[in-house]
């Protein structure tokens, strides 16, 4: 019972980061642009994020950071990509490879230092309920923020203007671009906000998830991410569902290992990772449905008049 | 105001000098982070510059690191050209040197008396089987299933980090070795055999050349080289002219599949000896750079491994000359693509100083 509870609340805990980034990168790919950066953006914001959480002790200032300085990568990229039209793929993977690096050689002196003992997030009198409040009430801010922040996005993306726009520029740039909208400045908005967000995953991950900073410790959750926007089938509500999904995947391998299941550990290590690939088959079997949900114009540049 | 113009047809002169450039900018941009550490720029970019040419020994080992990323950036190039994102170089490498590992340890158990020379076309073999398997899973899911091949590749990545941590810490770890996530030493036999005696520099680096030309010719003379560069180029044109998107797809995936096992194969069985944990130095994810270094061509790729091995040493010297971490060269690797792409530009676009532009067009 108590286990149940404890499992459920690691889920949400574990789900969390891969739902902020898959949310940056729904609002990317939303307006057409496929950022194979979010490894790389996870990284900047965990290094940045544990390094600020580490000189001023607040994982607010971290959190923040982390969203900055993913966004400032970002920005290059939403440059390159959306400017100066380079192949957005191959960009994509130059932010990865340069996070990998820059976190690596920015994160040395940190690596083995500790952050200040995290202080309780039980809710008042909701913490206290048996069973359901340490499964749900015991979670860091951060966690109900995200389920904000679903909320928020559906209601921006399907009841707002903006949205409309935004999806407008997703799916025919040409159309968005000849009603007067300016395009290029739209998209690089939401690669912004999807870079700080995508940042805000990787701070998380070190400063409260973890707390430690490990080089390459998002371990592939930019790359879950960027396949949950496809599970979701580019649904706000279906990236939490699906990130929880998986942070219970994660979490279900760390419970056998503790229970002392006969399998090795490497092999229920690869359990995220196999589920990822048999999610992607699934939902991609029927390439009409997939075609039919897709932003038609993800990863393609826009050039007005040209 | 600046503002970037299509070029009528492609510039040649900054498809050739773009590398260049952009090396140039890598360059300068290092010399600032140095400054900024308060290291003399001059003496740290000679680590990285001039260093790795300076006597037999150290161009030797520049052809050693070279040689894994000259055979995986030349199937790589061939991918990209047929459109089909492979970027999981890095599991089919790793998957290659674990049976290679593996035919080298089975071979080492049971004192199997084979020469150098009849065990290097077996380790290739090996290897290529390995890391076409593991493209394969690519192929067959992106071709029966339509998934994206990029999220694959990846997550098989991971998964034979995994698998070869399970087989150094599991079933084929020395039990004599102190408990450290290694195999046994392969025996003399079964090791590929070295160019020069005392040096680490072995013929797998010939045959990397080799394959370099090998790709070269089937990209510029081979009909299915053609079919899938059009394929890549124009998807529809190759449809209209009966071109195979299937096929193409597999040759690429099983093609750079098979020459990343071989890369991993003749590390395992070159320099290390052995398998550990740590046979891959990232050379999977590096040579993802140099493909596009080396403009995509597999004479250009071999230039791009020179140089990316550059990096890759001058990155372990400024560690032990200098004291900086080694992880900078991944900093400059990714300061050297994005500037490359930044560059790239340059070759369909041309930029052009527009005076106020007229309103209606909008500056969106």
């Amino acid at each position: 019972m108590n286990e149940t509870a404890l499992l459920i609340a690691a889920m949400l805990a574990s789900g969390t980061p891969l739902a902020i980034a898959g949310l940056g990168l729904l609002i990317n790919e939303k307006v057409g642009v496929l950022n194979l950066g979010a490894e790389g953006m996870l990284l900047v914001g965990a290094v940045t994020g544990f390094a600020v959480s580490f000189h001023t002790g607040s994982t607010v200032l971290a959190l923040l950071a982390g969203a900055g300085a993913a966004a400032v990568v970002a920005a290059v990229f939403g440059w390159l990509v959306i400017w100066i039209n380079a192949n957005q793929y191959a960009t994509g993977l130059a932010v990865s490879l340069f996070g990998g690096g820059f976190s690596a050689f920015v994160g040395v002196p940190y690596v083995g230092q500790k952050l200040a003992p995290p202080v309780s997030d039980a809710l008042p009198v909701l913490g206290d309920i048996p069973f359901i409040g340490p499964a749900l009430f015991r979670q860091h801010p951060m966690v109900y923020l995200t389920m904000l922040a679903v909320l928020v996005l559906g209601w921006l993306f399907y009841r707002t203007r903006v949205g409309l726009v935004l999806r407008a520029v997703g799916e025919s740039p040409e159309s968005a671009h000849a009603l007067g909208y300016r395009v290029r400045l739209l998209r690089l908005a939401a690669v912004l906000a999807g870079g700080a967000l995508c940042g805000v995953a990787g701070a998380y991950l070190s400063c409260v998830y973890t707390p430690l900073w490990v080089e390459g410790m998002v371990a592939g959750r930019g790359w879950i991410a960027l396949a949950l926007t496809v599970f979701a089938t580019w649904r706000p509500a279906r990236i939490l569902l699906g990130a929880y999904l998986f942070g219970g995947v994660t979490m279900l391998q760390l419970h056998l290992q503790g229970l002392g299941v006969e399998v090795p550990s490497q092999f229920l290590s690869m359990l995220p990772y196999a589920a990822t690939v048999v999610v992607l088959v699934l939902i991609s079997r029927n390439p009409m449905w997939l075609r039919a949900n897709m932003p038609a114009s993800l990863g393609k540049p826009f050039f007005p008049g040209g | 105001m600046l503002r970037l113009e299509p070029r009528p047809a492609p510039s040649r002169f900054f498809a050739w000098a773009s590398p260049f450039i952009s090396l140039a900018i890598t360059i300068a941009v290092a010399s600032v982070l140095f400054m900024s550490l308060g290291k003399d720029p001059v003496r740290s970019l000679s680590v990285f510059l001039f260093e790795p040419f300076n006597g037999l020994r150290s161009l030797t080992e520049l052809g050693l690191k070279a040689t894994p990323l000259i055979l995986c950036s030349l199937g790589l190039a061939l991918c990209f050209r047929a459109n089909v994102w492979n970027i999981g170089a890095e599991g089919q490498y790793l998957v290659g040197a674990m049976v290679a590992g593996g035919l080298a340890l089975w071979l080492t158990e049971h004192q199997v008396a084979m020469g150098r020379w009849a065990f290097l076309p077996l380790a290739i073999v090996a290897g290529a089987l390995g890391g076409a398997a593991w493209a394969a899973i690519v192929a067959l899911l992106r071709d029966r299933f339509n998934a994206n091949e990029i999220l694959v590749s990846l997550m098989l990545v991971y998964i034979a980090n995994l698998l070869l941590s399970w087989l150094v810490f599991g079933p084929w770890k020395d039990p004599r070795g102190f408990n450290f996530p290694q195999s046994v030493s392969f025996m003399d036999g079964a090791a590929i055999p070295r160019m020069i005696t005392g040096m680490r520099l072995h013929w797998g680096f010939v045959v990397a050349l080799l394959a370099a030309v090998g790709m070269w010719l089937f990209m510029s003379r081979h009909y299915m080289g053609y079919q899938m560069q059009v394929g890549g180029l124009a998807p529809a044109a190759a449809r209209y002219a009966g071109f195979s998107t299937r096929s193409a797809l597999w040759t690429a995936l099983l093609t750079s599949g098979g020459l990343a096992g071989v890369a991993g194969a003749f590390e395992v069985t070159g320099p290390m000896g052995q398998l550990t944990p740590y046979v891959s130095n990232n050379y999977g994810f590096t040579a993802i750079i140099v493909a596009f270094v080396g403009r995509l061509h597999p004479l250009g790729c071999v230039f791009g491994s020179v140089l990316l091995s550059m990096f890759l040493i001058g990155g372990e010297l400024a560690q032990s000359r200098v004291g900086l971490p080694s992880a900078l060269s991944g900093v400059f690797q990714g300061v050297l693509l994005f500037s490359l792409l930044a560059c790239d530009t340059l070759i369909t676009y041309r930029i052009r100083r527009v005076r106020a532009a007229p309103k209606a067009v909008g500056a969106a």
